[in-house]
């Protein structure tokens, strides 16, 4: 029901328009020439302002803006490229130095660990040859105290048997005699008494 | 301007009558939805090419893609020997674009729904065309009249065509646009009035319509100018690359 109302509606609304266009029927208002001059006059003044303003002065401008643009990002692409090989060679050469400078630091290592090792010995051998001198200067000694020993033994025994000779008989011996007897005895017990 | 569609398009004085001569120029209404859309397009593209930062704003934006836009579309269609006509193209784009689209605000006057001035715009470019024509190709240019590969029983015929069809570009040209801006709007208007002769009850089927044809209008507002500028650039190719 509802919708039978509405399209009869717009139906008869229709007709309502027919019947005032054909009241008002005044044609299309493009077709009358009464303002025609007018606006071809003021279209040719705007259009034409609005051409040369545009061709002299904007749009120059904006082709200017969008060519420096294009160049602008093409010479910071330009500019990246080229920091990035840059960095890229210094990275290199930083690489290299390290290479370079650990290599050193191990011949530097080695040299020194060598000239210390030289030296080393160097000392060694002068201190062996110091302590070999000092040791055969000690035998050598040790060598003549004990060939000597003995005569300064006897020298001491003749002394001390003369001395308590002395005191037990109470008159002196002839030393010559005494000396005799220690010889004899000290050549007998030379051996026992010196373990040659 | 009540209830007929028609009455949208009425020109009307503003200001005094002007007279140069036995012409009256005076200052209409359709003059003055000609200034505000040139002033409103210099206003844009001027706020648009002012600053040249390497990250556009909006208005800087809106600039060059437009520039870029009409730059594509003159060099797909005319080729590198339209460039001289890249400023005409692009004025003669923004130029019906922005009188299409200040058309389409409710109470303003559509100065593109006028058949005089869709007919100067366009046989001023038949007339530059024909010119850059005969320039460019001296008489070897009405070569265009005759397209090669056709039987010669047939070349009067074709001939006589192919002027006909040439004579009538200004007149398709102008009566596409001006047409169809003026049935556009007649069609909004006729809808609109519907929904207040129609009231609460009826009124929502021709709304709805109404918010329907709003956009296929603005659309067509675009297109329309699309066409006006991609027709003019194949016509310019015609006349600066003969091809028959």
């Amino acid at each position: 029901m509802i919708k039978k109302i509405y399209f009869q509606s717009i139906f008869f609304s229709f007709l309502f328009f027919k019947e005032a266009f054909a009241a008002e029927s005044g044609g299309m208002p493009q077709l009358n020439p009464e303002f025609w001059i007018s606006q071809i006059f003021w279209l040719i003044l705007t259009f034409g302002t609005m051409y040369v303003v545009l061709s002299k002065f904007i749009l120059p401008k904006i082709s200017n803006n969008l060519e420096s643009r294009k160049s602008q990002i093409l010479e910071n692409i330009e500019a990246a490229e080229k920091q990035r090989e840059d960095s890229d060679a210094k990275l290199k050469e930083y690489d290299e130095v390290i290479l370079k400078s650990k290599s050193e630091a191990k011949t530097i290592f080695n040299q020194t660990r060598e000239k210390a090792l030289k030296d080393i010995m160097a000392k060694k051998e002068v201190l062996d040859q110091q302590i070999d001198d000092e040791i055969n200067k000690a035998e050598k000694e040790i060598e003549a105290l004990r060939v000597s020993a003995p005569d300064k033994i006897n020298k001491i025994a003749i002394e001390t048997s003369s001395e308590l000779l002395e005191k037990l008989i109470g008159s002196g011996v002839n030393s010559s005699s005494i000396s005799a007897i220690v010889d004899d005895l000290s050549k007998r017990n030379g051996d026992k008494y010196y373990g040659n | 301007m009540a209830a007929n569609p028609m009455s949208q398009f009425d020109v009307y004085r503003i200001g005094p009558e002007i007279k140069v001569g036995e012409f009256d120029i005076s200052f209409t209404n359709a003059s003055l939805f000609m200034i505000i859309s040139t002033v409103s397009i210099l206003l844009v593209f001027n706020l648009g090419s002012k600053r040249n930062s390497v990250l556009p704003n909006k208005m800087q934006l809106l600039a060059e893609l437009s520039y870029t836009f009409v730059a594509k579309m003159i060099s797909d269609t005319a080729g590198s020997k339209a460039k001289p006509y890249f400023a005409f193209i692009f004025s003669l784009f923004m130029f019906v674009l922005f009188c299409n689209m200040f058309g389409m605000i409710p109470y303003t006057f559509t100065v593109t729904s006028h058949i005089i001035v869709t007919f100067i715009l366009a046989s001023f470019i038949f007339i530059g065309v024909t010119i850059i024509g005969f320039i460019k190709h001296g008489f070897g240019y009405l070569k265009l009249f005759v397209p090669s590969g056709v039987p010669a029983v047939l070349l009067p015929l074709i001939v006589v065509i192919e002027i006909i069809s040439y004579l009538s570009r200004p007149i398709s040209l102008s009566v596409r646009l001006f047409a169809n801006m003026m049935a556009g709007h007649t069609m909004m208007k006729v809808f609109g009035g519907f929904v207040i002769s129609l009231g609460l009850v009826g009124g929502w089927l021709p709304l709805s319509f109404s918010v329907a044809l709003t956009g296929l209008e603005i659309l067509v507002a675009f297109l329309q100018a699309y066409v006006f500028a991609i027709l003019t650039c194949i016509y310019l190719n015609d006349a600066l690359n003969l091809h028959h």
